[in-house]
């Protein structure tokens, strides 16, 4: 009764449908069988016991004195790169994103439109912060890996660079977005950029700022790790020979080592946050 | 010697519909002297004390502050001329987790050093003067409370306040009193003609209630429609004048505008 009620008035849609998946077939398994996609190796016999006892040993993360010595001393590595990277990419950051921001223009006030200078100006650093955020951090340390030899100063460097970018502009778009009654008010009365920054425009994002430029500490926490796998120094590097020696009690440490830095990095920030209300 | 010299000026909305928001305005004003802007919203009240403060260029006409032009002289010279003239806009600058001591200096910072100006962040540079300044508002024990935890009144009021501060020659404040009740009115229209008669600064100051404005001001201009309907010492203004500048406002909302309504507002928040 159903198959002739469906016959009567076949779905226009049917046709069309059936042709998609044919097709979405036709392009999808040549490109499956072009990148050697073989799930099933996972689980051949001898792949299943290797993965077993690598995360067998998961279960009892490594803690002789020996190699907690060498994790502490590894882990403040890894917190100095990150500081380090972070520190010197605000160095940049900061000039970076007084220039670029445009909620302070002096020349736009009344007139709504920038000096053509002042416009120049603003769009070469931006497009210098596009530069330095497009490059991966992990491009950049290969690149200081090949140029001043293994180690975190390669690390620190890869940071600062990248950082720099990212912080430049989200923190012009940070200030952008706030509040700009209180700093357009001090402009019209006569202060200066910096002055209007600093009474007007940080008060409104101070919080803001602050929660990003903790969560960025964070990433570079991470970021130096990875960066650290092609020789940037840090726990890393140490996680990369544990990886290849099959060392899964250490490579657990290791990981433990990182949710403990990440949840402090949390931590710092929601009382910093709440301090600045 | 002159404060401000408009001769038929026109000033357009800074959005791109370029719509008129003052046409031929003539308006000289004398040093020292005190006089209130009254007219229906959206008359241009807020352009005209913006462009007063340079902080909105006129289109056409002539416009002088302190005998130059403004518009004339170079970015930084006009910078230093806005020093000169002080703003206070109608929902007060204050962002909200700044302290009422450091919003209420930040009036001096046109004068300060950046480096004064960083100090006096980590500590109040001159917190006397601030003191004195909020407790003529009777704000004096709010001196180190937040922004945040100030009512709207009181805001309203540490905005005047940082107008006291202000070394600034001519004062020009929008609406001073939207949130304040009839007591601390007169209070703060008593302050602020006090204020500029001390330093003989002119004020001009935009008003709604035009009975203050008719009791505290020797000099009334009103706008309607973005021209100049009358400017008459208060004597001379008559409940029929008064009248006609708000006819048609209560039943005006049906009563559709030249231009768009839209473009009018966009263009007054724009020029603060």
């Amino acid at each position: 009764m159903t198959a002739l009620h469906t016959n009567l008035h076949p779905d226009p849609a049917w046709r069309g449908r059936l042709i998609a998946c044919a097709l979405a077939v036709a392009v999808l398994w040549p490109m499956l069988v072009v990148s050697e996609f073989k799930p099933w190796i996972l689980f051949d016999w001898q792949s299943l016991t290797a993965t077993g006892r690598f995360l067998a040993d998961f279960l009892a993360p490594a803690h002789s004195a020996e190699f907690l010595l060498m994790l502490l001393e590894q882990t403040w590595q890894t917190v100095a790169i990150a500081s380090a990277g972070l520190a010197l990419a605000l160095v940049g950051a900061v000039p970076a994103t007084l220039l670029v921001n445009e909620q302070l223009s002096i020349s736009a006030l009344g007139t709504g439109r920038m000096r053509p200078v002042a416009r120049l100006v603003r769009q070469s650093v931006r497009w210098a912060l596009v530069l330095l955020r497009s490059v991966p951090e992990l491009v950049w340390a290969l690149l200081f890996v090949r140029i001043i030899g293994l180690g975190p100063t390669a690390g620190v460097l890869a940071i600062a660079l990248t950082y720099c970018g990212m912080l430049g502009k989200v923190y012009a778009e940070i200030l952008e977005s706030s509040d700009a009654h209180a700093s357009d008010t001090l402009l019209a009365n006569g202060s200066g950029r910096l002055a209007a920054l600093l009474y007007g425009a940080l008060p409104e994002a101070a919080s803001e700022l602050m929660s990003y430029t903790v969560y960025r500490w964070e990433c570079a926490i991470r970021g130096s790790v990875v960066m650290g796998f092609v020789g940037a120094g840090g726990l890393g590097q140490r996680m990369d020979e544990s990886m290849k020696m099959l060392a899964g009690s250490e490579v657990a440490s290791m990981l433990l080592v990182f949710v403990a830095l990440v949840a402090l990095a949390d931590q710092f920030s929601k009382v910093l946050r709440r301090r600045l209300g | 010697m002159l404060t401000y010299q408009l001769r038929n000026l026109t000033v357009r909305h800074l959005t791109a519909s370029r719509a008129p928001a003052l046409q031929a305005i003539n308006l000289t004003i004398e040093q020292g002297e005190q006089l209130a802007l009254i007219g229906p919203s959206g008359a241009g009240k807020t352009t005209l004390l913006a462009t007063l403060a340079c902080s909105h260029q006129p289109a056409e006409g002539g416009f002088e502050a302190f005998g130059v032009a403004p518009w004339s002289l170079g970015e930084a010279a006009r910078h230093r001329l806005r020093a000169q003239l002080f703003l206070a806009p109608q929902t007060p600058p204050l962002p909200p987790r700044q302290r009422v001591v450091t919003a209420v200096l930040a009036a001096r910072l046109p004068q300060w050093s950046l480096w004064r100006a960083l100090v006096s962040l980590f500590k109040p540079a001159d917190p006397e003067a601030a003191w004195q300044a909020l407790s003529r508002f009777n704000l004096g024990d709010k001196l180190y409370s937040r922004v945040d935890r100030l009512s709207g009144g009181e805001r309203q009021r540490c905005g005047l306040a940082r107008l006291l501060l202000s070394p600034a020659k001519a004062l020009l404040v929008d609406e001073p009193l939207s949130a304040l009740d009839p007591a601390l009115s007169e209070l703060t229209l008593t302050t602020l003609r006090d204020e500029a008669k001390a330093r003989n600064a002119t004020l001009v100051c935009s008003l709604h209630q035009v009975e203050l404005a008719l009791s505290h001001f020797p000099r009334i201009v009103a706008l309607r429609d973005g021209r100049i309907e009358f400017d008459l010492p208060c004597e001379q203004v008559t409940p029929q004048m008064i009248a006609a500048l708000y006819a048609g406002e209560q039943p005006a909302a049906s009563v559709p505008h030249d231009d768009d309504a839209m473009a009018v507002k966009l263009g007054i928040g724009a020029c603060l």
